[in-house]
């Protein structure tokens, strides 16, 4: 069936371009039509970022450095970065109840079901349908997408429910005793294997406690800019993953010698 | 004869092309909800018009093609559309003699009845939703309608579609 249906969106793939072509096009005129001045104030805040963001590189690096000395103390993992495609954003799903995007790699590129996708702010979703050239993504706050998070000041795990809102998730199960506050951010926890971890998911937006419920109402904005970003990342979990069982691996084998 | 159907059948196609291209355009956010049902305000009209080579079978086909660009349950909206193009086929004779207004609110009750079909398909697989705003593109179609319509008899006249 899945198959099948892959087949069927192969042969419509001109359809998806041909809806996009508009979009493209007003791309296309907007960049070649611009404002000189406009060019050079966005340059100018552009190197200032550029600068922003060296400065920020070179304590990652140490810090980087210095975080894998630490590990490889406590013969923990050691992280590396993730394999990261680019890709572009052709169609959006037009039923209001489905949160869906359609991006322009399939299976011949190499994509794979339940890749996480990433936009510069965050977690965007995961590939939920694939074929040949075009790839449909389930953003995360449909309201079937669930994604395992943790509180960054704290590192408490909870799931965060999409709910059919744009712009809006919900925090499942956080008991009423747990330090949580307007303003924490979510990340990934890398549970379940699909997310890698420490991606930022959401800002926690409102935190309810009512004495009737059993849990608090905690609800969070999604960092991504799900409805605005055009290029969009996919990650590639899985090669992190291998990486860490041979870190592990290794690990194993200090163990071994130390203990003989 | 046989040459100018073969043509005509093209048109047809073509009409039904853009209704999908139409149906996938994106829209912001506040008029997402109102958005009119192209394909089957398109598929009204040609089983109105031609209901001798426009009918169920051609409601069943742009009904998977859409499943398929929608990324809905494989099968819900060539449902919805085989049913309202099964409708349009008993009621064709008194929608041609309707003037345009009452055919609005026919194809606004045949919109109607398309939106619950596939908001009830949808339901069983998840995809919940407790607004009842998904209506409102049936009311969005019949406003539509009469333009769509006379566009439509333009096309078929001038290309001698028959």
């Amino acid at each position: 069936m899945r198959q099948g249906r892959a087949y069927i969106s192969l042969v419509l793939t001109p359809v998806q371009w041909l809806v996009d072509l508009p979009a493209e096009l007003a791309d296309e005129v907007s960049d070649v039509v611009v404002d000189r001045g406009l060019l050079m104030k966005e340059n100018a805040r552009l190197k200032a970022e550029a600068l922003l963001l060296e400065q920020k590189g070179q304590q990652l690096d140490s810090l980087a450095e210095e975080n894998s000395r630490l590990r490889s103390l406590l013969n923990g993992r050691i992280r590396i970065p993730n394999e990261v495609t680019l890709v572009e954003l052709i169609g959006v799903n037009p039923d209001p109840f489905q949160h869906q995007v359609v991006v322009n790699r399939g299976s011949e590129d190499g994509l794979f079901l339940g890749q996480p996708v990433l936009d510069s702010g965050g977690i965007m979703g995961q590939i939920v349908e694939m074929s040949h050239y075009t790839s449909r993504v389930m953003l995360i706050t449909d309201a079937r997408h669930a994604i395992p998070v943790e509180l960054n000041r704290t590192g408490f795990r909870a799931i965060a429910l999409g709910k059919g809102e744009p712009d809006e998730l919900e925090l499942q199960h956080v008991s009423d005793t747990i330090d949580i506050q307007e303003g924490d951010l979510l990340v990934t926890s890398g549970l379940a294997g699909r997310f890698p971890r420490g991606y930022p998911v959401a800002v926690v937006t409102e935190v309810t406690h009512d004495p009737g419920l059993s849990f608090t109402k905690v609800r969070a904005k999604p960092s991504a800019r799900l409805d605005k970003s055009r290029h969009l990342l996919l990650v590639d979990p899985l090669a992190d993953m291998t990486e860490q069982t041979d870190a592990d691996a290794q690990a194993d084998t200090v163990i071994v010698e130390s203990v003989e | 004869m046989s040459q100018r159907q073969q043509g005509g059948g093209l048109i047809i196609f073509a009409t039904f092309l853009c209704g999908i291209v139409l149906s996938q355009m994106p829209l912001p956010e506040f008029i997402g909800w109102a958005r009119p049902e192209w394909v089957a305000m398109i598929l009204i009209y040609w089983v109105i018009a031609l209901p001798q080579s426009v009918g169920v079978g051609s409601g069943f086909v742009a009904g998977l093609v859409l499943d398929v660009i929608r990324g809905s349950v494989l099968g819900a909206n060539a449902l919805a559309l085989t049913i309202v193009a099964y409708i349009a086929m008993t009621l064709y004779r008194r929608m041609r003699v309707f003037p345009l207004w009452q055919q609005s609110l026919l194809v606004m009750v045949l919109v109607g009845i398309h939106q619950l079909i596939l908001h009830w398909i949808q339901m069983f697989v998840g995809y919940t939703g407790d607004s009842l705003l998904f209506l409102l593109p049936a009311a969005v179609s019949a406003l539509c309608w009469p333009p769509i319509f006379i566009f439509l008899r333009r096309i078929r006249r001038t290309f001698y579609v028959s």
